[in-house]
């Protein structure tokens, strides 16, 4: 039975600041487009976080942690603080990451309250204090601002035929302590096996297949350091996908999506392992689903073509 | 204990048994023996004792001691285990031969990903850390 999201959080994520993150702006560009573009279907309005600055990614913290919670503590206190926001919304796994790790820590470690104040001073803005925003992915954002029974009852062009596995990648879930919202019983998300995007796509009426790989890490931060490390790891998703019995992968997070689709080319090239299971951003299934173009979601934008097996699956 | 590249290569030649009971017993030993080389890389000697019933659980819990992100491969021991149950459980289903393979590839993934994590040991306390390369450029 679908979750029905209660009518607080209904209200709440109606309309919430948008921190799209560099991701966004770059090879994560399709994801972006389709966020708006949902979200502009679905009536969730996005004001986008004035002046939003990197979250600092999975770099800074090498260099001092502190400095990472205070560049995650800024997008924060200018949603709160001069947008007035009681909700951001990031749809890239890294930086929901990181901001829900700069709430933490700023919950808990009176250090990282020290250093924070002082660079907000320094920097002349409002120094963010723990609680005064919530920050939610965009899985959150639309089964709690709509919810399955509302989605499914927008469905114009039904994905039914299309066998999904979804993949959430490791960061969306850990460490499960700055996810205090998860692992709460009915209605939340699970750490150990999450499943808000399987909900979405399945009242968009597509065919969730049993992907045990969903939350296994992808090789993102190997990319750079060990490329063949990274290869190997997506081939095996990418290989899991299609022993499932999957045809797309779906995805919620820039980095793992870019990740599995460069790699399906470097595997087919380096190691001459050739896969054929596409990629699509979640936002991208449900716009289709929901009446939107290929192009208005930015299929045309990722690597891995997905219109053959759309148009073949007769979804377009 | 084999070490991870031999690992890897029993990996690559699994294929699917008659008697699942002793593919998921094979695997799962290929499993513990990933969690062991990692270990023993460390400097510690591998547990023999069990977690809710599997030494592969309890392998990862001592590996993750101190290292955080070493919890990214949990969820990927959880579902071999689960998929070690599973084909226990019901060696003849229908779908045995699949699930044989899946548990190969989860089995595969630890290896990677373990193997990974071995070839940047000390490199940072999280999978894309770079400090004590960057330490050693300015020292």
């Amino acid at each position: 039975m679908a979750d029905t999201p209660s009518q607080d959080k209904r209200a709440q994520y109606k309309r919430v600041a948008y921190y799209p993150g560099c991701a966004l702006e770059g090879t994560g560009h399709a994801y972006n487009r389709s966020t708006k573009a949902v979200g502009k279907a679905l009536g969730l309005a996005l004001d986008e976080v004035k002046n939003w600055n990197c979250c600092g990614a999975m770099e800074v913290k090498n260099v001092d942690p502190k400095i990472q919670t205070y560049l995650s503590s800024r997008v924060m206190s200018i949603a709160a603080n001069e947008m007035r926001a009681e909700v951001v919304m990031a749809p890239c796994n890294g930086c929901y990451h990181n901001l829900k790790k700069a709430e933490h820590d700023l919950a808990h470690d009176e250090a990282s309250r020290s250093v924070v104040d002082r660079l907000s001073q320094k920097a002349g803005h409002a120094t963010y204090r723990a609680g005064q925003v919530e920050t939610i992915h965009a899985l959150d954002w639309i089964k709690h601002g709509l919810g399955e029974d509302e989605l499914k009852r927008r469905v114009k062009n039904s994905l039914t035929g299309l066998k999904v596995a979804n993949y959430y990648g490791c960061m969306y879930t850990r460490p499960r302590h700055i996810f205090p919202e998860k692992d709460q019983g009915p209605g939340s998300e699970s750490t150990s096996k999450p499943h808000f995007m399987d909900d979405l796509l399945a009242a968009a009426g597509a065919e969730n297949v049993d992907f045990p790989l969903k939350t296994a890490c992808c090789g993102g931060a190997h990319t750079l350091s060990d490329s063949d490390i990274s290869t190997k790891l997506v081939l095996n998703i990418l290989r899991a996908a299609e022993a499932a019995g999957a045809d797309v992968i779906a995805t919620e997070c820039p980095t793992c999506h870019s990740g599995l689709e460069m790699h399906q080319v470097r595997a087919e090239k380096v190691l001459g392992q050739k896969t054929t299971v596409r990629m699509l951003y979640f936002t991208q299934l449900l716009g289709i689903a929901l009446g939107l173009s290929p192009r208005k979601v930015g299929v045309h934008e990722n690597v891995s073509d997905s219109r053959g097996l759309l148009e073949a699956k007769g979804i377009v | 204990m084999r070490p991870a590249a031999a690992i890897e290569s029993a990996l690559d030649a699994f294929t699917a048994a008659p008697e699942a009971q002793v593919a998921a017993q094979r695997l799962l030993g290929l499993a513990e023996e990933v969690l062991e080389n990692w270990i023993a890389a460390r400097g510690e000697t591998p547990t023999a004792g069990t977690s809710e019933g599997f030494r592969l659980l309890a392998l990862h819990r001592q590996g993750a001691r101190g290292v955080p992100s070493f919890n990214a491969c949990r969820e990927t021991c959880r579902e071999i285990a689960y998929h070690y149950n599973l084909l226990c459980a019901e060696p003849d289903h229908a779908l045995g031969a699949r699930r044989q393979q899946m548990m190969a590839m989860l089995t595969k993934h630890l290896a990677l990903f373990v193997s990974g994590k071995m070839q940047v040991e000390g490199l940072g306390e999280f999978c894309c850390a770079s400090r004590p390369l960057r330490q050693e450029s300015t020292q």
